[in-house]
C-alpha cells in the first residue's frame, strides 16, 4: 500500500507538469481543447492526492507501523479521532494535506468558472498547478509520507500529547484550507496581469473563494487561540509566537483586500493597490507554511531543522519578484479611471483602514523576523517579546475598531458633514456615556483598555443605528413585521450586513482582548491540602490530591494523571468543584525504566476552567513529583532485577507498581504548585469570534436564483427611460 | 493504483479526443463579461446608494443627483456591450 501511496504522487507530479503545458499551450495557441485538458488535470490532481490521503489515513487507522510515519506519529493507544487526525500532525501529512487542499479548492473555481474568464483561467491553472507540482517534489523527493520501515516497531511512538486537543486537530485543516484558498485570488491576479484582463470579472469570479479564504484562516487562528488558553498551561491565549504571527500576516492583508476592492468594483480605483495586496497575500500565506516546515524561527510549532527551508525560499523569492515585474509591466492596465470624489466618503475611511490593517502587518512581520534579521547582520539573536507587539499593536487596534463604526455611518462617493453630524450623534453619545459610566464606576487602571470599550460601544451603536434605519426604510416600502422586514434587510444586502456583523464581531472580540489583558489577576502559589488562596474575587481551596491510571481502549497503560481538586468560592454563590491534572504520558525511549519512562516523556496540563459571560478563573497544577522520585528509581531497579519474568507478569506487577504509586501521591501529598488567573470578558472573545464567523457566512451565502438573473431587456430600457426623464 | 492513473488519463484526455472543444474562441466574449461584470456592479451601486438615502447617510438632493449620474454611468455600459461583437 505504501507504494500505491507513492505512485499517486508521482502521478500527481506528472499530472501537474502536464496541466502547465496544455494550460500554456491552450492559452497562446486559442486550442480550448488544450485548455480544457489543463483545467481537467487539475481535477485528476485531486483526485490522485485523495486516493493518496486515503491510503494514509487507513494506515494510521489500522495501526501499520510499517509506515514510518504512522510508528513516530500514532500509537495502537492513541483513541481513533486522533489517529485520523494525526495524519497532520507530522511534517510530511501536513504537506499532504496542504496540497490536496489546494488540488480541491483550485477544482472548485476551476469548475465554477470553466464557461468564464476565458483568457485568464488558463494562466491561472497554470500558476496553481505550478505550486501543486512544487508541493508534490517536495513529497516525492524530500519528504515522502509513505516512506516504510524494514523493522516495524511493535508500537508506536504516539501523538504529541499537547496534541490531543479536539480544536488542535480541526486547526491545521482550517488554516491549510485558508492559505490555500488565498492562492486562488492570487493565481487569477497573476492570470489578469498576464492577459491585461483587469476587469471587474475576476475579482467578482474568485470574491467567494477569497472571503471562504479570510473565514477559515480567521477560523483557524481562533482555533490555536482557543488550543493555547485550554492545553498549554499558560493562561493566554496569544503569545505573538511566530507561527501564530505567520498565520495572521495574510489575514490582515486579506481584510484590507476585502475592503479596498469595493472601491475597484465601485469606481476603477486602486488597482495597484489592490493586485500587489491580494499578490501579498498569496506570499504571505506560502511564507507562514515557510515558517513551520523550515524551523527557521524557534516556536513550539516548528517540526525542527528541516530539508525544506531553501526550496521554500526559492519559491518565495520567485513569487516576489515575478508579482512586481508583473505589476510594474502592466502599470498603464492599472491606472485609475476615477479619484477620489471626498475625504468624507466611505471610500476614504476605507483607504484609512487599509492602511491600518497594512501598518498591523508590517509590525506583526517585523517582530517576527526580527531575530532572524538581528542574527544574520550582527551573529547575536535578539528576541521580541509581546511587549514590543502591544506597544504598537494597541494604537493601531484602537483605531481599527473605531473604523468598524465609523465605516458604516458615511456614504459612498461624498457624504456632507451636516448628515455626518447626524448620524454620528447617537454612537459618538453612546461611546461617551460609556466612558463616563466606567470612570464613574473606577474602571481606570488602563487607559487604553477604556478607550477600546469606549470605540467598541461606538461601533455596536452605529451598526445598532444601521439595522434599526434600515427596518425602518424597509418597513416604510413594505409593511413588513420588523423580523421579517429584518430578515429581508440582509437577505437583499447580504454584503453589507455580513460585513456589519463582522464588525460588531470584532469589536466584541477586542472587548475581550482589552478587559482580559488589563484587568486579569494572576498567581503562582504553592499550596497544601486544605489551604485556601484568594484572587479576583475568589476563594480556592486546595481540597486534595486525585491521581488516576489512564487505560487506552485497547487496555493498554495510556497515561498517568496527577492533579487536584479545588473548591471555589465567590461571594456568598454556591461553592463549585474543579479539577485541574497533568497528564504523564510513556517515552519509548529505549534507555529508560518501565516507572520512570512514564515522568520522563510528554506531559500535558488540563485546565480547570470555570468560564462565564463576565469572567473566567482558570486554574492549573504542577503537581510536585520529585518526592516521588526514590519509589521510581527502586521500581526501575526491581524491574531491571525480575529478568525471568514473563511478559504478562511484567505488565501486571507494572500496573500494581504504578497504582501504588499514584496511592503514595495521594495518601502523603507535597505541596503543589498552582497558576490561578482571573480574568474578565476572556468569553467575549470567543463570541466575538462566533459573530465574525456568522457575519462572513451572510455574506457569503450565495443570493437567490431571483437576484442572479441577468437584467432583463425590459429593465435595461428602464433604466434608459428614466434616466431621460430625470 | 493503476486505475487510479488510468481513469485520470482518460478525463485528461477526453477534451483532445472530443471535437466538442475544438476551435477559437469567438472574438469579445472576454471584454463582453468584463463589461457585463461592471454593469452589475454600477446596479449593485445604484441600490447602495438608494440605501443609503433611505438610512439617513445621503440627503435627498445629494442622492437623487448621484443617482442619475450612476444611472447615466449604467448606459454607458450598455451601449459598450451592445458594441462588442
Amino acid at each position: 500500500m505504501a507504494l500505491a501511496g507513492f505512485s499517486c504522487l508521482a502521478a500527481a507530479l506528472a499530472f501537474c507538469l502536464y496541466g502547465i503545458g496544455a494550460s500554456l499551450y491552450g492559452a497562446r495557441s486559442g486550442r480550448r481543447e488544450y485548455v480544457a485538458s489543463g483545467r481537467r488535470a487539475v481535477y485528476a490532481l485531486a483526485g490522485t492526492l485523495a486516493v493518496a490521503m486515503a491510503i494514509l489515513q487507513a494506515a494510521f487507522v489500522r495501526s501499520d507501523f510499517s509506515f514510518e510515519l504512522v510508528a513516530t506519529h500514532s500509537s495502537s493507544t492513541t483513541p481513533l479521532f486522533y489517529r485520523l487526525t494525526a495524519v497532520w500532525s507530522s511534517q510530511e501529512g501536513s504537506l499532504l494535506l496542504w496540497v490536496l487542499l489546494l488540488a480541491l479548492w483550485s477544482s472548485a473555481i476551476l469548475f465554477l468558472t470553466r464557461r468564464k474568464l476565458r483568457e485568464v483561467a488558463p494562466y491561472a491553472t497554470a500558476v496553481l498547478l505550478g505550486f501543486g507540482a512544487f508541493f508534490c517534489v517536495l513529497l516525492v523527493f524530500l519528504e515522502s509520507p509513505f516512506t516504510t520501515l524494514a523493522a516495524p516497531p511493535v508500537e508506536g511512538a504516539g501523538l504529541n500529547p499537547l496534541l490531543r486537543h479536539p480544536s488542535m486537530m480541526i486547526h491545521p485543516p482550517m488554516l491549510y484550507s485558508g492559505y490555500t484558498l488565498f492562492a486562488i485570488p492570487f493565481a487569477f491576479a497573476v492570470g489578469a496581469l498576464v492577459t491585461r484582463r483587469l476587469g471587474a470579472e475576476w475579482i467578482r469570479a474568485t470574491r467567494p473563494f477569497t472571503l471562504a479564504a479570510w473565514l477559515l484562516l480567521g477560523m483557524g487562528v481562533m482555533l490555536g487561540a482557543r488550543w493555547s488558553y485550554m492545553e498549554l498551561g499558560w493562561g493566554g491565549y496569544w503569545a505573538w509566537d511566530p507561527v501564530e504571527n505567520a498565520s495572521l500576516m495574510p489575514w490582515l492583508t486579506g481584510t484590507a483586500f476585502l475592503h479596498s476592492v469595493m472601491i475597484q468594483e465601485k469606481r476603477g480605483m486602486l488597482k495597484v493597490w489592490n493586485v500587489s495586496l491580494v499578490l501579498a497575500t498569496g506570499v504571505l500565506a506560502i511564507l507562514g507554511t515557510f515558517l513551520v516546515r523550515s524551523g527557521i524561527l524557534e516556536s513550539i510549532h516548528a517540526f525542527g531543522a528541516s530539508t525544506l527551508g531553501i526550496p521554500f525560499l526559492v519559491l518565495i523569492i520567485v513569487m516576489i519578484a515575478g508579482s512586481i515585474a508583473l505589476v510594474a509591466s502592466r502599470s498603464e492596465s492599472l491606472r485609475s479611471e476615477h479619484r477620489l470624489d471626498s475625504l468624507l466618503s466611505r471610500e476614504a475611511a476605507f483607504l484609512v483602514n487599509n492602511l491600518v490593517l497594512v501598518a498591523l502587518c508590517f509590525v506583526v512581520f517585523w517582530g517576527t523576523f526580527f531575530p532572524l534579521i538581528s542574527e544574520a547582520l550582527t551573529g547575536e539573536e535578539a528576541s521580541v517579546g509581546p511587549p514590543w507587539f502591544n506597544r504598537y499593536i494597541t494604537p493601531l487596534a484602537l483605531v481599527l475598531v473605531l473604523l468598524s463604526g465609523i465605516g458604516p455611518l458615511i456614504a459612498w462617493r461624498r457624504a456632507t458633514t451636516a448628515n455626518l453630524r447626524r448620524n454620528f450623534a447617537l454612537p459618538g453619545g453612546a461611546a461617551v456615556l460609556m466612558l463616563a459610566v466606567l470612570v464613574i464606576a473606577g474602571v481606570t487602571g488602563s487607559v487604553a483598555a477604556l478607550l477600546m470599550f469606549a470605540f467598541a460601544t461606538f461601533t455596536l451603536a452605529a451598526v445598532g443605528q444601521e439595522l434599526w434605519r434600515g427596518v425602518r426604510a424597509r418597513r416604510a416600502m413594505s409593511r413588513d413585521s420588523v423580523p421579517a422586514a429584518l430578515v429581508a434587510l440582509v437577505r437583499r444586502n447580504r454584503r453589507r450586513y455580513g460585513g456589519y456583523t463582522v464588525h460588531v464581531g470584532i469589536a466584541v472580540l477586542f472587548v475581550g482582548v482589552a478587559a482580559s489583558s488589563a484587568f486579569q489577576a494572576q498567581r503562582l502559589v504553592e499550596l497544601r491540602p486544605g489551604q485556601t488562596e484568594r484572587i479576583g474575587g475568589y476563594a480556592i481551596t486546595y481540597e486534595r490530591p486525585t491521581s488516576r491510571l489512564v487505560a487506552a481502549s485497547n487496555g493498554r497503560l495510556e497515561r498517568i494523571d496527577l492533579g487536584a481538586r479545588l473548591r471555589v468560592l465567590r461571594g456568598d454563590g454556591p461553592p463549585q468543584t474543579l479539577e485541574t491534572y497533568k497528564s504523564y504520558f510513556p517515552s519509548t525511549s529505549p534507555g529508560l525504566g518501565p516507572v520512570s519512562r512514564f515522568f520522563e516523556g510528554e506531559a500535558t496540563t488540563e485546565v480547570a476552567l470555570r468560564a462565564g459571560l463576565r469572567r473566567d478563573l482558570w486554574t492549573a497544577v504542577a503537581p510536585d513529583i520529585g518526592r516521588l522520585l526514590p519509589r521510581i528509581e527502586e521500581g526501575d531497579k526491581v524491574f531491571s532485577e525480575a529478568t525471568e519474568l514473563s511478559d504478562e507478569d511484567r505488565g501486571a506487577l507494572l500496573a500494581q507498581a504504578l497504582r501504588g504509586l499514584s496511592r503514595s501521591y495521594t495518601d502523603s501529598p507535597p505541596p503543589a504548585t498552582f497558576r490561578l488567573i482571573a480574568s474578565p470578558l476572556v468569553t467575549w472573545i470567543w463570541l466575538g469570534g462566533l459573530i465574525v464567523l456568522a457575519g462572513a457566512a451572510i455574506a457569503l451565502w450565495p443570493a437567490g436564483a431571483r437576484a442572479r438573473q441577468p437584467a432583463t431587456a425590459a429593465g435595461l430600457a428602464r433604466v434608459a427611460r428614466e434616466l431621460e426623464r430625470a | 493504483m493503476l486505475v487510479v492513473v488510468a481513469v485520470a488519463v482518460l478525463v485528461i484526455s477526453a477534451p483532445l479526443r472530443s471535437g466538442r472543444w475544438a476551435g477559437q474562441e469567438p472574438a469579445g466574449v472576454a471584454e463582453r463579461a468584463d463589461l457585463e461584470a461592471a454593469r452589475d456592479a454600477k446596479y449593485a451601486e445604484i441600490r447602495d446608494a438608494e440605501m443609503d438615502f433611505r438610512t439617513g447617510k445621503l440627503s435627498e438632493p445629494d442622492w437623487r443627483a448621484l443617482d442619475r449620474q450612476l444611472r447615466r454611468e449604467a448606459v454607458g455600459l450598455l451601449h459598450q456591450i451592445d458594441e462588442v461583437p
